[in-house]
């Protein structure tokens, strides 16, 4: 009896099991015989054989391939529309060790995200990308991409893309590759096992590239997707080979050292040196003892625009942070920014902040009645709600919520100042919750306003805010 | 009458399998099929036909899903273990 050893098997670059849909957490959400899968084996296969495993980012895009981070066990963000090789810049910037992969659809790269793709390669940033080219919008039930044949079916092109009104196919590949900065530009098709092959070695080399620093590298990989095209999995392939190579031709387009550039890159300088923040470092970087009690506490924003809503969060955040606390500082820009409110969640935690979405905040700081009406519900159970007048509105009740109510326009305006209402709150929030101190919130004011008069207003703002409250806690006699 | 063992055999993880047949059409020497019964979503997955296998890992490369193929060959004579290009996996020369 022989002796077996495996040869091929799952890479170790892909989870165990993905975390997604509980019935469905041993194979991907792919459909039968896409491209993107056998994509996304070759590009493990290299991460794992080439150990860099643990030191990858890969970047997904929307469309199908938005959950590439279900399976891919590397790090993982995930990009707006088109955005994968802006965010793709940043992470290699900042991070110049990493391997960073941006993953794109045709739709993705190729139409709303044109600019970005052709500037990142433009600019030799030095990460790889996989450009996953199946000549149709999928994720969105098949509209017409860029790179859609001539003469090919969608459902924006019914009668067949025709070149005299929607253009012909870019050809992505050719176009980077007339770019000065990129080194390695190849196009391959995975359309039988020849090609296929081709194709491994392709990425191989392009991560290869990246991983010993030379520059830009590009593969545009021609992938069925036969669900779109209503063919079975092997007709797709036989149409990637004989419709789609044709068109795209199967080469490498660039295959050379980076053009030298004088003067280097630019130098790498820590963002708390860039921004001249030399001198809060100490605040920032050293955790501060947790003082007494709660120190974990969601917050609230809301009211109209020009109430200093969103500032008032920021300011939050930034006092937050000094305290040696983990934040984070949401504006909301929902559908009712229409009716010129505003609204902003804050954390501040002493762990690190999960979401920075806060659905049930502990503190509601209502600016106006109707901030108060849309989010007093939300609140927990124990929280408290500051309103930004001296009574509830007549028929309004909040159940288990301590309620504290603050004419802060008002006080604000007898300090001549009707802006500084925000400042007010915070004074408020202070002395309710004890989370932050005072003077921390003097001092951050003391660095981001300039003019000593109106950190003079916003002082004595929060200083009414706490005597407010002091007062207000006093049974009347 | 003792055949010749096959160089290869490769096993499939039905439940991932997704049915599509690449793996069938990709194999050169034509030793997969469909199962004759559904899988629990609804899809008759690929099955090696238990011969004929030679361990190229090709219907590996063809198939979509990261673990529905595993591929097994016999094991090389100690000294041919390891390649000097440092490349881990054994890719089938194409
Ligand atoms: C800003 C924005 N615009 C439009 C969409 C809708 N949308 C989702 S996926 C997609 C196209 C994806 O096509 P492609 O990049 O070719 O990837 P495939 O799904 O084919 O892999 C579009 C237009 C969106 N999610 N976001
Ligand atoms: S729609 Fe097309 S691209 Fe999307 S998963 Fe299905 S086969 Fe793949
Ligand atoms: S290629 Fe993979 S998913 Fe398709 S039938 Fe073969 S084993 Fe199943």
């Amino acid at each position: 009896m022989s002796d077996y050893q495996v040869v091929q098997s799952k890479s170790p670059v892909f989870y165990n099991r993905y975390e997604r849909k509980s019935e469905l957490q041993h194979q991907t959400h792919y459909c039968s015989g896409c491209g993107h899968g056998i994509a996304h084996k070759l590009v493990a296969e290299a991460l794992s054989d080439m150990g860099l495993q643990d030191r990858t980012i890969f970047v997904s895009p929307v469309g199908c391939s938005v959950f590439a981070y279900y399976y891919f066990d590397v790090g993982n963000v995930q990009a707006a529309h088109g955005r994968t090789p802006a965010v793709a810049t940043a992470l290699k910037r900042a991070r110049p060790e990493s391997i960073v992969i941006a993953y794109q659809g045709d739709g993705d790269l190729a139409a709303i995200g044109t600019a970005e793709i052709l500037h990142a390669a433009n600019r030799g940033e030095k990460f790889t990308v996989f450009f996953v080219n199946n000549a149709i919008y999928g994720m969105t039930g098949g509209q017409m991409a860029p790179t859609t044949l001539v003469g090919q079916t969608s459902t924006t092109t019914p009668w067949g893309r025709r070149p005299s009104n929607e253009g012909f196919p870019l050809h992505m590949a050719e176009l980077i590759a007339t770019l000065e900065a990129p080194v390695y530009v190849e196009r391959v098709a995975l359309c039988d096992n020849k090609n296929i092959m081709r194709a491994r070695k392709a990425v191989r080399k392009a991560i290869e590239l990246q991983r010993d620093g030379v520059g830009f590298s590009f593969v545009e990989i021609l992938s069925p997707c036969p669900t779109i095209w209503k063919m079975t999995p092997n007709e797709a392939r036989q149409w990637v080979a004989d419709k789609m190579v044709p068109v795209f031709p199967v080469s490498v387009f660039r295959d050379r050292k980076p053009p030298a550039i004088e003067n280097g890159g630019p130098r790498q300088i820590s963002v708390i040196e860039l921004l001249g923040l030399g001198e809060f470092s100490p605040a920032v970087e050293e955790p501060v003892a947790p003082r007494s009690g709660r120190r974990n506490l969601t917050i609230k924003i809301a009211g109209f625009g020009g109430q200093g809503v969103l500032l008032l969060g920021q300011v939050l955040a930034e006092i937050g942070l000094r305290e040696g606390l983990e934040v984070s500082w949401l504006p909301s820009y929902g559908p009712e920014m229409r009716s010129g409110s505003a609204h902003c969640h804050v954390c501040l935690s002493t762990e690190p902040v999960g979401s920075p979405l806060v659905e049930h905040p502990d503190v509601l700081m209502a600016m106006n009645e109707i901030s108060l009406r849309k989010f007093a519900p939300q609140v927990v159970s124990g929280g408290v709600v500051i309103y930004n007048r001296d009574a509830l509105p007549a028929d309004f009740a909040v159940r288990q919520v301590r309620v504290s109510c603050v004419p802060a326009s008002e006080l604000a305006d007898q300090l001549g100042a009707a802006k500084a209402a925000n400042m007010v709150m915070l004074g408020a929030l202070i002395e309710l919750t004890h989370v932050l101190p005072r003077e921390q919130a003097l001092a951050v004011l003391e660095t981001t306003l300039h003019d000593g008069a109106l950190l003079e207003i916003d002082r004595r703002a929060i200083d009414a805010g706490i005597d407010f409250v002091r007062k207000a806690a006093v049974p009347a006699a | 009458m003792a055949a010749v063992p096959d160089r290869g055999y490769v096993t499939i993880d039905t439940e991932e399998c997704k049915g599509c047949g690449l793996c069938l059409e990709a194999c050169p020497p034509r030793c997969l099929e469909f199962e004759p019964e559904l899988n629990a979503y609804g899809v008759r997955p690929a099955r090696y036909l238990g011969r004929g296998c030679t361990g190229c890992g090709i219907c590996f490369y063809a198939c979509p899903e990261p673990g529905a193929i595993t591929v097994y060959r016999v094991a090389p004579p100690p000294k041919s273990a390891g390649t000097a290009t440092g490349e881990a996996s054994h890719a089938p020369a194409l």
